[in-house]
């Protein structure tokens, strides 16, 4: 039975270790080429590049092992092909694509199939599931393909289900759950292959804001336990922000920014992002983590448990001990804690070890826009 | 300048009995063997009994008990023509014309559909085949496999051969291009993705083609009576020839009972598999919420912090 468990990659720390800096995809001037169907006729006495469209150009990105890299750009921006070259549904026109040192472009049919189901599988913006198939079918599809028998897939396929919480309805149909539910199995699908690179193409752009909210933080939730390296592709900068570990900005083909969340707000590298970051609500995308300072002195333990916090604060009792929240909250879930008098805490990574700490200063800073923090 | 198209045609017709006589006559043989068969069965059993069977056919395809009255009553009708025998010799040859269609339609439909370049050259073969007035078949056939039955199912077969090739193709063409993506994004061969997923979707329209060279080919029947076909065809061309109109008319009606039957019966099939699974999936349904998985709950939102 323990073989059928999914598992998260136990050697993860050994191979950062190992290839710490070394990018897990590299992309290297990256062009596709789109060309309308007949221009390659011998009809036609133009060069095909000049009837050619431009989807993606030039460009270039690394993605480490583990992390959430998103795409973000309005329609026609290239993002969605970009994905699709990472896979090879959509081949290159020009440039190279790289994942843990494998050329992607030399495989053969054979290798790429192979590359696609147990390397790099992928969510689709309108689901993509099969409807004549129950859920189990549709998770358990990536092993069939595989040729894992038949009770071997099921029962991975309904652990998969399970974790993203529809372990009761393995044997409904797609089409008798909603649009989030659908997501979910559409997540289970790619969870349930182990593969350790996981393509999202507007994973969640087709659902409701309420439900939408929910599956990032199914996302993130799952990302906790498994470390997959995630290339997520978006229109909302809310939701690149919230999820991404670098976010890469693009507009008509071409890499406009690349850089974290703080990057993309406190630089914006020219008006289009600057138009976009206006619109952010900065305090649910901004994560303590992401503002976390070292501390100024050594001893940290003892400097800061009981003399930073006001007098106030102290009187209640429930303060004599300093303040921890995890790097993943979101600012807007500390102010109540810096309104009720305090200045400063403390930030833990997901074991619960101290990784730095917050200073108000250091929040109401980066909540505020640009223009302002120039003023003061 | 005259050029003798027709002269040509005639010409390949000749080189083609000249020099492959041999297998038009196998064919031939076989063929007639195998409507012989279909045909005996079909009148070895008491008239009643093969009424009774094909009623619970109409039932069991299409669930309706008017369509189940229908078929009851109006195989009885026949029968009280006296049109019986030559009913099921038609039907007999409508199913062997149908079952050759199909097996070289669907896999052709499926070739164009996976080959555009396929598909540019069937195109225009299939319009000179539905275009080109039927009678025109019956030439060649006869003289290909001599008078009687097997002529007329070679025209039939022809003949109703595109809707086959048609509706196949456009079935699995029409797929949803993410569900095509999501199959060859988990690595799958082209024939696991014909199989698992183009095939199953296309099965609606595939069956609407079959019913369209079941149409197509009872049509047909009628002509091929003129080549000595007989069965219903048989009556028809009779009633015509001696200008009876009682005779022509009882043959007429026969042909229309079985098209409305045929149609109604295949009809209701292209919704079957989607009926068997609704209830396969509620019984499976009910066995899982018995077992109670104790599940998270799919609404619960996940606590992040």
């Amino acid at each position: 039975m323990n073989t059928m468990h999914l598992q998260a990659p136990a050697n993860d720390h050994h191979k950062e270790a190992m290839n710490a800096d070394a990018p897990f995809i590299k992309v290297e001037r990256l062009t596709k080429i789109f060309y309308p169907p007949r221009v390659r006729s011998r009809l036609s006495r133009k060069p095909a590049s000049q009837n050619g469209f431009k989807a993606v150009n030039d460009v270039s990105f690394e993605v480490k092992r583990g992390e959430i890299f998103v795409i973000m750009g309005l329609s026609g921006s290239g993002k969605s092909t970009i994905v699709r070259m990472l896979n090879r549904l959509i081949d290159t026109t020009e440039g190279s694509i790289a994942i843990d040192g494998k050329d992607v472009g030399a495989l053969d049919p054979t290798q790429l199939r192979a590359f696609r189901n147990e390397t790099i599988n992928m969510v689709f913006q309108h689901f993509g599931l099969f409807p004549h198939q129950s859920l189990l079918d549709n998770v358990a599809f990536g092993l069939k393909v595989r040729g894992v028998d038949r009770q071997t897939r099921e029962a991975k396929a309904t652990e998969a289900l399970q974790l993203v919480g529809l372990g009761g309805r393995t044997h409904a149909m797609p089409d008798q759950l909603s649009g989030g539910m659908r997501q979910r199995v559409g997540l289970a699908r790619a969870l349930a292959t182990d593969a350790e690179i996981l393509l999202m193409d507007e994973p969640f752009s087709a659902l409701d804001p309420l439900i939408r909210q929910d599956m990032q933080q199914l996302l993130i939730q799952l990302q906790r336990n498994f470390k997959k390296t995630i290339v997520f592709v978006t229109h909302d900068l809310d939701e690149a922000m919230y999820l991404g570990d670098q976010i890469m900005v693009m507009k008509e083909g071409k890499r406009i920014q690349r850089g974290t969340a703080l990057d993309l707000l406190e630089a914006p590298a020219d008006p289009y992002i600057e138009k976009f970051v206006a619109e952010v609500n900065r305090s649910k995308v901004l994560l303590a983590g992401m503002l976390a300072e070292p501390f100024p002195g050594s001893d940290h333990e003892d400097g800061c448990s009981t003399g930073v916090l006001p007098p106030k604060t102290t009187t209640d009792g429930t303060s004599s001990r300093v303040i921890h929240v995890t790097a993943a909250t979101v600012l807007a879930d500390l102010l109540p804690v810096f309104a009720a008098g305090c200045d400063r805490l403390h930030v833990t990574d997901q074991q619960g070890l101290v990784i730095g700490q917050l200073t108000a200063k250091k929040v109401f800073a980066a909540l505020s826009p640009k223009e302002s923090v120039h003023e003061s | 300048m005259n050029l003798n198209v027709g002269g040509w045609f005639a010409a390949l017709i000749d080189w083609f009995l000249e020099n492959l006589g041999w297998l038009f006559d196998a064919v031939a043989w076989l063929t007639s063997q195998i409507v012989g068969s279909v045909e005996f069965a079909l009148i070895v059993l008491h008239p009643l009994v093969v009424i009774v069977l094909l009623t619970a056919v109409a039932a069991l395809m299409t669930r309706s008990i008017g369509i189940s009255i229908f078929s009851a009553v109006a195989f009885l009708l026949i029968l009280s023509m006296g049109l019986w025998l030559e009913t099921m010799a038609s039907l007999a040859i409508v199913l062997v014309s149908v079952a050759i269609a199909l097996l070289i339609g669907i896999p052709l439909g499926i070739w164009a559909a996976l080959s555009s370049s396929v598909s540019a050259l069937m195109r225009p073969i299939l319009d000179l085949m539905q275009a080109m007035p039927v009678f025109v078949y019956l030439i060649p056939a006869v003289f290909f496999f001599g008078v009687g039955t097997v002529p007329g199912i070679a025209a039939t077969i022809v003949f109703s051969i595109p809707p086959a090739v048609r509706l196949t193709e456009l079935g699995i063409r029409q797929m949803d291009s993410e569900l095509l993506e999501a199959a060859q994004a988990f690595g799958a061969k082209k024939s696991l993705i014909l199989r698992d997923v183009q095939l199953p979707l296309a099965f609606p329209s595939i069956m609407v083609g079959v019913n369209q060279v079941i149409m197509l080919a009872l049509s047909m029947v009628v002509v091929a009576g003129l080549v000595g076909a007989g069965g219903l065809g048989g009556v028809v061309v009779q009633g015509v020839a001696q200008l009876d109109t009682a005779r022509g008319f009882e043959g007429g009606l026969a042909v229309v009972i079985l098209a409305v039957y045929l149609d109604r019966v295949t009809g209701g099939a292209s919704s079957l598999p989607g009926v068997l699974r609704k209830s396969n999936r509620l019984r499976k349904e009910r066995a899982a919420a018995k077992a109670a998985t104790p599940g998270i709950n799919a609404d619960a939102n996940p606590a992040v912090l």
